[in-house]
């Protein structure tokens, strides 16, 4: 019998007083696609860091093809025919495709010959690519498409993925599945990391459970429900989402947006054209796309952050506001959740505190006669620590030192405290795990359900078909019709998504 | 020998010195690293040259001793820019003043000896063509330095494997490092690229423009080559162009003064930076995307294990 391709066995992985890996077992196959599930925090990340020699253990021996091995660093790696795709790439943005590849390969060749190497490669796995482009041209899902060519340029065994669905269209992710496929019966094994479990169940013929950095169960996921993998994952019952979608409501109109176009504002931007919508009290509007096609414009036009070309292009509670600027919204009861937790929706070097302060300094009461009330910005934070369960080490610590699910849980949180009466957030529940986004998204729904309006921006079907009442689609800075989510099919929008529906309006327009 | 040919010759004579520091700079940023101190390094490199070849009675010598002291400028802003990763712009700012600083003492010894500029190399048949001949193969070797640096600088940045790493350490350092690149080494051998080239323009200052010593001699020179980095969108062969569009403006200017031209000599003066800020703004309303700073442009990288 052969022995298994990789096999981990009994490894440790501390940072200091934190155990992110306690004595995990892992064997995959050769020839096996092999789902590693689990909460953000249970030690995937960790693990995989290991078999790809970014981290090294501390106990515990990893097996390749039955002899033992260290891998000291991704080269050691990669030289044994193990290669990984990042959830977040590792792209030189004003590279070429070619260039990127080059740059990942350990033996130099020359860039024609890595031109033409990309263009055999995507054709044979169904993954179109022009090798000349820049990167920072490419929609994410061909940047993940440049991350798996340059990994299959090194003729691994075994190809790790981390979360790769997650930034992917319905028919993107098909087109994934087939590459897997092709992989897998070429004999080739592949390590899928992922929460979305019925993902999980349709691809992946075993799957490594990681709870809290332990193993909790190999199992085929085949034989599971997606409910018992859940269990597995969470290590109790994940209370299902209490909402129904509402059918067509006649409550008043908090939110209108009438004929918006705006210009893009740089050249890597999209501009928006005649976006029009409205958006009811006590609603969830969802606004599904692929990442680039103008949610953060309309985010920005939106939030204030970019004013609207005439004032009555957005209309809130009926006052003409596109001219207004964020601070004059938030007064009038708007919050808003931009995509980006740290850079945009959060400073990293400030204190949740003065993080607070941010976006409450004009409708919170924190400033009183020019001064600020500190004591006042605590409470805010605790209180939204207790609401959200954000979990932190001192009271008040600077943004960048809480991991992306808790900062998320705090930026989220931060707003509706503030119970808006209209709340605009982008991608609400990004790498976020099930535990948190479950939190999150139960809490838009209840923001919905006493009377706020919300608009939710993400690139997550599942989350708004879970949550949202209407969903539009935006595409090259269009905005369909909203539909009611009760009579969609994933096909409707997954076409919408990538522009079948918009050939008409675009003519017309 | 035509006055159009005169003016054309000290057109290129001005503009060399620039367009060397400013190649040398352009791989530095290139690199992701930003050296503010090109005039500091520049102005060594024209008081060492000028010691060294007064010192030694030969001119080759003072060059190899001006690039060498650029040089060893650029590894004291490495110490501390790359190896204690201190901000870049105080570093380089504190690079130029210590530079001039420290030149004048190099330099005070040679204050008005006069010695024989580096002669001209005219090559042979080519530089008998009528006009162009005189103009362009009848020149000094720094002038064919620089041309073969811009051409030499163009084709390792973009036909080499060595210089696309480098260009990706100056993208994303974060990314570089995680493929097994060693980030502060390239950028080490980047940070003395740029050094030896400012020293060599200064050297050439010193030896061949105007062949004696005078404190201050660079003139802001090393600034101007910094402004053309950014004017050349970080491209070599725009980097030509915005040093030879300077020089000649320099050049036409004085021309213009020694014409007679009714407008204040002050403003004629500021001619050559006014224009450089004019086509700085121009390029920046045209340009739409692509070739822009290197992304991680005077972000300090600290490996983290």
């Amino acid at each position: 019998m052969t022995p298994p391709l990789v096999e981990a066995q009994r490894i440790v992985k501390r940072f200091g007083a934190l155990l992110a890996n306690d004595h995990v077992d892992l064997l995959v196959r050769v020839g096996e696609v092999h789902a590693l599930l689990g909460e953000n925090g249970a030690g995937k990340s960790t693990l995989v860091k290991m078999l790809y020699g970014l981290l090294q253990p501390n106990e515990g021996r990893i097996l390749w093809q039955g002899r033992p091995v260290t891998l000291p660093s991704p080269k050691a790696a990669r030289a044994l025919g193990i290669g990984m795709v990042f959830q977040h790439f590792s792209l030189f943005e004003n590279l070429t495709v070619a260039e990127n590849v080059a740059l990942a390969l350990d033996a130099a060749a020359p860039l024609p010959e890595v031109a033409a190497r990309v263009a055999e490669l995507s054709a044979a796995y169904g993954l179109p690519l022009s090798p000349g482009r820049e990167v920072w041209r490419l929609s994410v899902g061909e940047r993940q498409r440049v991350e798996i060519i340059r990994c299959l340029m090194q003729d691994p065994k075994l190809l790790i993925l981390d979360e790769p669905t997650s930034v992917l269209t319905p028919q993107e992710c098909e087109g994934l599945f087939a590459t897997i496929a092709r992989l897998r019966a070429e004999g080739r094994a592949v390590l899928y990391i992922s929460h979305k479990l019925e993902e999980v169940r349709r691809i992946c013929e075993t799957a490594t459970i990681l709870r809290q950095g332990r193993v909790v169960a190999a199992t085929d996921p085949r034989a599971e429900t997606a409910a018992s993998l859940a269990r597995m994952m969470v290590g109790g019952d994940v209370a299902a989402l209490r909402h129904e979608a509402a059918a067509e409501s006649d409550a008043p109109v908090r939110l209108s947006v009438r004929g918006l176009s705006l210009p893009a504002e740089d050249p890597h931007g999209t501009a928006l054209r005649d976006v029009s919508f409205d958006l009811r009290r006590g609603e969830i509007l969802g606004v599904a796309g692929v990442a680039g096609n103008g949610q953060e414009e309309l985010f920005a036009a939106l939030s204030g952050e970019r004013l609207a070309p005439r004032a009555g292009q957005i209309l809130l509670d009926g006052a003409p506001v596109g001219r207004e600027d964020i601070n004059a919204r938030r007064r009038r009861g708007a919050a808003f959740v931009p995509e980006e937790r740290l850079g945009h929706a959060a400073a990293p070097r400030l204190p949740l505190s003065e993080n607070a302060l941010l976006s409450g300094h004009a409708a919170n009461g924190f400033v009183r006669g020019g001064l600020l009330d500190r004591g006042r910005m605590l409470g805010w934070v605790d209180a939204v620590t207790r609401a959200f369960d954000v979990r932190k080490g001192p009271r008040d610590p600077e943004a960048r030192a809480l991991s992306g699910g808790n900062l998320q849980k705090f930026v989220v949180g931060r707003e509706l405290l503030r119970r808006p009466g209209l709340l605009v957030v982008a991608q609400p529940t990004w790498g976020v795990d099930a535990g948190a986004a479950r939190l999150i998204r139960q809490a838009l729904v209840d923001l919905a359900r006493e009377g706020a309006a919300v608009l939710v921006i993400s690139q997550d079907l599942d989350e708004l078909l879970e949550i949202a009442d209407r969903l539009a689609v935006i595409f090259h800075g269009r905005l369909s019709p909203a539909r009611p989510v009760a009579g969609l099919t994933r096909e409707e929008i997954g076409l919408l998504m990538g522009g079948a529906g918009f050939a008409m309006a675009a003519e017309a327009g | 020998m035509t006055l159009l040919e005169a003016i054309l010759l000290t057109i290129i004579t001005a503009s060399t010195p620039l367009l060397i520091a400013a190649i040398g700079e352009l791989v530095v940023e290139r690199a992701g690293v930003l050296n503010l101190g090109v005039e500091g390094m520049m102005i060594m490199g024209a008081a060492a040259g000028i010691a060294a070849a007064i010192t030694t009675g030969n001119s080759g010598l003072g060059v190899l001793a001006a690039v060498l002291a650029g040089m060893a400028l650029a590894a004291v802003f490495a110490f501390l820019t790359l190896g204690l990763a201190t901000n870049q712009v105080a570093a380089g700012l504190a690079l130029s003043i210590f530079g001039l600083g420290l030149s004048g003492v190099v330099g005070a010894p040679f204050v008005g000896v006069q010695r024989a500029g580096i002669g001209k190399i005219e090559i042979p048949f080519l530089s008998e063509i009528p006009f162009l001949g005189p103009v362009l193969f009848a020149q000094d070797p720094f002038v064919y330095a620089s041309f073969a640096l811009v051409v030499g600088v163009s084709w390792f940045l973009w036909r080499s494997r060595a210089g696309l790493v480098l260009r990706a350490c100056g993208e994303n350092h974060a990314s570089a490092h995680a493929l097994g690149y060693p980030v502060l080494r390239i950028r080490l051998y980047a940070v003395l690229f740029g050094g030896a080239c400012a020293g060599l323009a200064g050297a050439y200052l010193s030896l061949a423009y105007t062949p004696f010593w005078t404190s201050g001699m660079t003139g802001g020179r090393g600034w101007i080559a910094l402004a053309i980095v950014v004017f050349a969108s970080w491209l070599p062969w725009r980097a030509a162009i915005g040093a030879y569009l300077f020089g000649g403006i320099t050049i036409l200017q004085l021309h213009a003064q020694g014409a007679g031209v009714p407008l204040p000599s002050q403003l004629l003066s500021a001619l050559p930076y006014l224009i450089t800020i004019l086509v700085l703004v121009l390029i920046m309303r045209l340009r739409r995307g692509g070739a822009a700073a290197p992304a991680a442009l005077g972000t300090p990288f600290v490996p983290d294990r």
